[in-house]
């Protein structure tokens, strides 16, 4: 037993439900009671689907308990497909369903329904939902692909895009475009967007994309080693990732690795002058494996922040995490615990944060700005306009996102000038966001500021950087002197004031020590 | 005041009952308000991934930063045994209320797997209460899928407490649902006003308020949904005053009538204290009626507040339902306001989705109010929606409100006149 309180990843049949949802012409038949109807909303909602998840539930009832349990699975399973006539069926149970042990697979099979009927094993006591897409796409895959010649053209398949998935959608046009650049086609695009007419085709493609590995590996493997198709194992979201990504294909498709890199923006945008004050901020990463490990390759290389800490909440792909965070000298923080993921953040005190949702709303709390990386996402993650992640596109879109919840650098130069002014100061926040600027009194002592409010107007608790016995204790006059430092820097000076005081034994912080401290860690 | 009844209203109507996919939350969604009302408990589900998915799904995301809810997700080894998943919840329950102090009143939450597994959540509630009296109480209801939809968890929590209420002989009145601060102060206002008093009020926003039950208590219900709680305060002795419910001009009149009927006060200083307010409800609903005046109304089931809300919008506002969809109909509750909704809808209980969305669009209604499920795809499909959810989360009783109710189903209609990109 664990207790919860938010959580990053759903149970494994809304995986399942991810997949038939940006499916078309598969049904998925749900032994479930009436409130796990609540996912429909999820796409619905969040993803403003203009149709119903194609999944029918069986609601059944503490009344249908030992009773009839099975044959309402059997009539919601054959009136399902009288209804909807899918090419094929998934059918499964989920969490409740699950301890009646009614075996939807052998009821669905007795009923002898003219369409390939895909029983899903998915157990929701120890698995997720990243873990429910990736087998319920791998069973699919499984049952429907059929032995076929490769096309006559090079060809590929993309993998792993599915509902409710963080730009999947502009990722595969972006992708797409990308081969079409290199004169590679795509066979097939599964599972979202595909039908399973279009899944029996896909041994045709000459080797495969895996875009999410969270979402598409157990396909890939099974496809490498029925069909014998190389797959890629190069994520392109980053310019570097790109140009990697790029060669890979090359070499799997045999063609040149010269691509027009006309559109791609980042690069520049980093290098030009504003971009300065990006220098060493301290970002915090955290959200699924891929996008994790993307974003701290971007962030230290491409756009020269330094990552103090990064993680991620899928225990699936702890070891390549563990090994990429040892990379930046870190500990790789594996956890699905949003509490333990907050004191992370807090103890780390960075400057940003790139995250999901969660984070997000722990930025919102402390006081620090973040972008959205990776899912879980909510409704304002999926925008009208086009904003992949992946590839040339993609590293511009990161760009924007990732520098739009900062301050902008010539107004960080401003104030850093002015920060006594009265409606010029840090807490003012930035001038391109909305809100309104809090204005400090005009004769209020300048640096008598309580706690770093949090920008929002929520009342939320203040919440303290953590002080342990034994750490060194700041003076009045201390502390009002590091109130002077800019917000965004000032974190970093705490921190380093007080490991610097540590190492030297000093137990009370001065002013003095301050300055001291910033003239040890000038760089 | 009278009312003023119609030729023939809907206590006799046939009830179309339906056995089906159901397109509904399960009780643990009251959770997401009840929680917020009773500001010293905590509420912990026991049960699994989805029901935390579906509690964060329904809370909208995380709004708060640590929520007074949370899941007890059984895991393997608890499903192998049940001594072991006992000792497992008495440590988890022991690690939170150390963690949270200001945590007075404690509730486990059943769920569909902690009920398959027969986990018996009342002997648990029983022995943490001995472990952890007198500081904290624990109490136990069930929020599952198989047994409650949607509002059904509030009326399970309610019922829950009526049992440990303390005992009281005092002529008093109980007011039974759990409204938002700030309608429930206009409410306690008002009747302060009319000289009906004490008012206690259950939910308590602290376990210090609890409110105590006897004979000679009277209740009023706020909500349609109270049924076991209902049946509850009548084992203790208490005696319910019917009416219709408080939503309206009419309906918060009939429900202050009856109340003030019971209470003695008269007719004169009734009409003194609720002429000004019902004069300004009626003002704020003119204003919305104008848009939905003979438009016709389809309710999907949801929260039970469907056959009240039918009467609102069909008498104040002038709609024209063509079906009224509820989860569960309690004539015993709802008779006041079936007498005075004109026949004319058909009335359905339970849900088969597909046979009702067959319905729907056969009916073609102007205005459609669903769940969040279906209300994107009706949009899709040409429909006007108006999404129920919203019905319990945003004040809409008694007067003041009166006008924001009629403005949550007028809104969507304003809405698709003035957008003129298309959909779809
Ligand atoms: S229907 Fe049952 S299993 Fe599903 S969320 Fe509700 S209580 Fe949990
Ligand atoms: S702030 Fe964002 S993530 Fe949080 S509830 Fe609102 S939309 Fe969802």
């Amino acid at each position: 037993m664990k207790l919860t309180l938010w959580t990053y990843e759903g149970p494994p049949h809304v995986g399942a439900m991810r997949v038939a949802t940006g499916m078309k012409g598969l049904h998925y038949v749900l032994h479930a009671p009436q409130g796990d109807t609540y996912a429909d909303l999820l796409f619905t909602m969040i993803e403003r689907r203009n149709h119903r998840p194609p999944v029918s539930y069986t609601s059944f009832q503490a009344r249908d308990l030992g009773a009839d349990t099975a044959d309402l699975f059997k009539a919601t399973a054959r009136e399902a497909h009288a209804r909807f006539k899918p090419q094929a069926m998934l059918v499964g149970a989920s969490c409740t369903a699950e301890l009646i042990q009614d075996d939807p697979g052998g009821l669905a099979e007795a009923l002898d329904l003219p369409c390939p009927v895909i029983p899903l094993e998915l157990p929701s006591y120890s698995r997720k939902e990243n873990f429910g897409a990736d087998e319920t796409f791998h069973q699919l895959v499984r049952a429907l692909v059929k032995p076929m010649p490769r096309t006559a053209e090079v060809t590929a398949n993309l993998l792993g895009a599915t509902g409710l998935g963080f730009r999947h959608r502009d990722d595969v046009t972006e992708v797409t475009r990308l081969l079409a650049l290199m004169g590679i086609k795509v066979n097939v695009a599964a599972p979202m967007g595909a039908s399973p007419a279009d899944i029996a085709r896909m041994g045709q493609a000459h080797f495969n994309v895996l875009l999410y590995p969270e979402t598409g590996e157990g396909a890939a493997r099974w496809l490498e080693k029925h069909c014998g198709q190389l797959w890629t194992k190069i994520v392109p979201i980053g310019v570097g990732a790109t140009r990697d990504f790029i060669h890979e294909v090359a070499g799997l498709a045999g063609v040149s690795p010269k691509v027009d890199e006309s559109g791609l923006r980042l690069p520049w945008w980093s290098a030009s002058v504003d971009s300065t004050y990006l220098t060493g901020k301290r970002v915090f990463i955290f959200g699924d494996a891929t996008h994790s490990m993307a974003a701290a390759r971007i962030a230290a290389t491409e756009i020269g922040f330094e990552v103090v800490g990064l993680g991620c909440y899928n225990r699936e792909f702890a070891r390549p995490m563990r090994a990429a965070a040892k990379a930046y000298g870190l500990e790789a923080l594996i956890t699905d615990d949003y509490l333990e993921v907050e004191q992370a953040i807090a103890a780390a005190a960075p400057e940003m944060i790139l995250g999901t949702q969660m984070e997000r709303h722990i930025g919102k709390r402390l006081g620090i700005p973040c972008a959205v990386i990776s899912a879980p996402v909510h409704v304002q993650d999926f925008p009208a306009r086009y904003s992949p992640q992946m590839g040339f596109e993609g590293a511009n879109v990161i760009f924007d996102s990732w520098i739009h919840p900062l301050v902008m650098g010539l107004e960080e130069h401003l104030l850093t000038m002015f920060r006594e002014d009265f409606e010029f100061h840090d807490e003012a926040g930035a001038s391109h966001h909305g809100g309104k600027a809090d204005l400090r009194e005009i004769n209020a002592a300048p640096a008598e500021v309580v706690e770093a409010a949090p920008e929002t107007a929520q009342a939320v608790a203040p919440v303290e950087m953590p002080v342990a016995a034994g750490e060194p204790v700041w003076t009045a006059d201390a502390e009002r002197e590091l109130r002077k430092i800019p917000f965004f820097v000032r974190g970093k000076a705490k921190r380093n004031t007080e490991k610097y005081a540590v190492e030297r034994g000093v137990m009370t912080i001065s002013k003095d020590t301050l300055y001291e401290a910033k003239a040890h860690y000038a760089r | 005041m009278s009312l003023d009844l119609p030729a023939k209203g809907c206590r006799e109507t046939p009830v179309l009952k339906e056995r089906g996919q159901r397109e509904v939350f399960c009780g643990l969604t009251s959770i997401v308000w009840l929680h917020r009302k009773m500001q010293d408990a905590f509420f912990l589900v026991v049960g699994s991934r989805t029901c935390a998915h579906l509690l964060q799904a329904a809370a909208g995301v995380m709004i708060f930063a640590e929520p007074r809810f949370g899941t007890a997700i059984l895991e393997e080894k608890d499903l192998a045994g049940l001594a072991d998943a006992n000792t497992e919840l008495d440590r988890e329950v022991a690690r939170l209320l150390e963690r949270r102090p200001d945590i007075r009143q404690l509730f486990l939450v059943g769920s569909c797997p902690s009920e398959v597994i027969k986990l018996d959540l009342h002997r648990a509630a029983e022995r943490l209460s001995a472990i952890h009296a007198p500081h904290v109480r624990v109490l136990n209801f069930t929020g599952s899928g198989i047994e409650t939809t949607f509002t059904q968890g509030e009326d399970a929590c309610l019922a829950a407490m009526v049992p440990s209420l303390p005992a009281t002989q005092a002529r008093e009145l109980l007011v039974v649902g759990a409204l938002p601060d700030v309608v429930e102060d206009q409410m306690v206002d008002l009747l302060a006003k009319l000289g009906i008093g004490p008012v206690r009020i259950l939910p308590a926003h602290r376990s210090a308020e609890t409110p105590a039950v006897g004979p000679n208590t009277v209740f009023a219900l706020v909500q349609p949904f109270l049924g076991d709680t209902h049946a509850a305060l009548v084992r203790r002795g208490a005696r319910h005053i019917p009416a219709p419910f408080p939503f309206g001009e009419e309906g918060t009149t009939a429900w202050l009538r009856a109340v003030a009927d019971e209470f003695g006060v008269s007719r004169d200083h009734f009409e003194a204290v609720t002429t000004a307010p019902r004069a300004r409800a009626q003002k704020a609903v003119a204003a919305h009626a104008e848009t939905l005046r003979d438009k016709t109304l389809f309710f999907f089931p949801d929260s039970q507040l469907e056959i009240p809300l039918a009467r609102f919008l069909a008498r104040e506002c002038g709609m024209r339902p063509l079906e009224v969809g509820t989860p569960y109909l309690h004539k015993e509750l709802v008779g006041p306001d079936l007498d005075l909704l004109p026949e004319g809808p058909v009335l359905s209980e339970g849900q088969d989705v597909e046979l009702q969305l067959d319905r729907q669009a056969a009916a073609a209604p102007d205005l459609t109010v669903c769940g969040l499920g279906l209300a994107n795809p009706l949009e899709a499909r040409g429909f006007t929606t108006k999404w129920a959810i919203e019905l319990v989360f945003t004040p809409v009783h008694f007067y003041e409100q009166a006008g924001d109710l009629a403005g949550l189903f007028s809104r969507p209609l304003r809405r698709k006149a003035l957008l003129k990109g298309g959909a779809a």
